[in-house]
């Protein structure tokens, strides 16, 4: 039955086969992108005339950020795939999709906190953006946390994607209501498709090779992540199986 | 829906029924703040908005897992779930109960305890309209995470992890209009917010609620 749509990967054997033979070159790629552009950021660009060289850690900070939020928006996608057609791939792709995004929040937090000491004059404040990414960070605790207290897998599936919804509604609630206190710290974007933007090209390659760098990172960490989940879940079959018939 | 709910008041408020825990826990951490920040009036009063309100918000997370919790165990919430009203109904009415028996004591005794908080003059009508149009969504987004931790062993420390995030925008724009109240500024806009969070969290949560309770009673 080949009909060529994508709902075809829903299928855990074909899912299994071709992520299998995409994994490497989308590892590869990832370990190029990510290596060559963190080098490239951090050694072959001139210094800021204004911050120095800690303006070098928007290479780290901007490509996590970009990760952090994309990944709840994929994890957000995959639960409703799950629970409109109980695709089980669906399911476990949200799951290893929040350790890494939870991950990539931590580190658009802290690699915030050490460009805002020297900057700003302070690791922390209770800025919009940086308020929001902090409850960014507690959805993905809650949601990792029920994942994790659940035994029956199709159950914590179905809870944990009706938390996916629900969160992402007062996630951006939050956000808004955060943003409600005032414009804060953190400037505004530095990267924009509209015209007369303020960031020179010396930046912006090595900016978008990292973000390129770090997307696929996260797609390369996120096929492995369920393939594993399946395999756990044949071997937790396999291993039923033995003891029906031991 | 009626009998329901007069079952599940009758229930908080007999012997055992946890009624006034959470009116002893809000009365506790009104008395604990002083003592811990000092009792400097103008910093308390700075301060006596939010406390006030991480306090009713702290007040109504202990009671939460009670609301699916006791009727699981003893197999009343299978019952319900066949009964002809639908689940959705079941919840909003168990939400409901839940906030007649927490939320709107909180409400009264806010103002008491804005007292010893020295709370401005001006911001305790503020304080009561803000609670009492806030409180109602706590206990739906609370009577949405009891749901989803129904039938989990320990789910008391995870209903809160799971819950209090959910409950930022209520308090962000709940101690605002207190915090504007009390400087006299206008607070006609977290107001309304407000009042958008609350009625759009009991449209809606009711129906995630049920589901969360239909795949935990399968």
């Amino acid at each position: 039955m080949s009909n060529g749509s994508l709902w075809e990967y829903a299928n855990p054997v074909k899912f299994m086969r071709l992520s299998g033979r995409v994994l490497p070159w989308v590892a590869g790629l990832a370990a190029v992108l990510v290596g060559g552009g963190l080098f490239w950021g951090f050694f072959l660009t001139p210094d800021d005339f204004r911050q120095g060289s800690t303006v070098k850690i928007i290479f780290l900070h901007v490509p996590a950020a970009l990760v952090a939020i994309n990944a709840w928006i994929m994890m957000l996608v995959a639960s409703l795939v799950w629970l409109i057609r109980r695709h089980h791939v669906a399911a476990l792709a949200a799951k290893a999709a929040a350790p890494v995004g939870a991950v990539m929040t931590v580190i658009g937090l802290f690699t915030g906190a050490v460009w805002g000491q020297p900057m700003w004059g302070t690791w922390w404040a209770w800025d919009p953006r940086l308020t929001a990414f902090l409850i960014l960070f507690l959805f993905y605790l809650g949601y990792i946390a029920l994942w994790s207290a659940i035994e029956d897998a199709d159950t914590a599936a179905d809870l944990t994607a009706v938390l996916c919804l629900v969160g992402t509604v007062f996630a951006v609630l939050s956000r808004y209501a955060a943003f409600f206190w005032s414009q804060g710290l953190h400037q505004g974007a530095s990267l924009s498709l509209a015209p007369g933007t303020r960031m020179d090209w010396a930046y912006k390659a090595p900016l978008y090779a990292c973000m390129a760098g770090f997307t696929l990172l996260f797609v390369a960490l996120l096929l492995a992540g369920t393939r594993t989940e399946i395999r756990a879940r044949r071997y937790r079959a396999l291993m039923v199986r033995e003891r029906m018939y031991a | 829906m009626i009998a329901l709910l007069t079952r599940d008041l009758r229930l908080a408020f007999r012997a055992g029924g946890g009624f006034g825990l959470g009116l002893g826990f809000f009365l506790i951490l009104a008395v604990l703040v002083p003592l811990g920040v000092g009792p400097e009036p103008r910093t308390l009063g700075l301060i006596a908005p939010g406390i006030l309100w991480v306090g009713a918000l702290l007040a109504c997370l202990l009671s939460l897992d009670r609301i699916f919790a006791l009727d699981f165990e003893d197999g009343s919430l299978d019952l319900l779930a066949t009964a002809p009203i639908p689940l959705e109904g079941v919840v909003a009415v168990k939400a409901l109960a839940h906030w007649l028996t927490t939320g709107l004591p909180l409400v009264l005794v806010a103002p008491l305890l804005g007292v010893l908080l020295n709370l401005a003059p001006g911001a305790y009508g503020w304080l009561v309209l803000s609670l009492l149009l806030g409180t109602p969504a706590l206990s739906v987004i609370g009577a949405f995470g009891a749901a989803l931790t129904v039938g989990l062993k320990r789910g008391g420390l995870l209903l809160s992890l799971l819950v209090l995030p959910l409950y930022i925008p209520t308090l962000v724009y709940g101690a605002e209009v207190v915090i504007r109240g009390a400087a006299g500024l206008g607070v006609t806009t977290p107001l309304l917010l407000l009042a958008g969070i609350t009625a759009g969290s009991a449209a809606l949560l009711p129906f995630a609620a049920a589901l969360a309770l239909r795949v935990n009673l399968r």
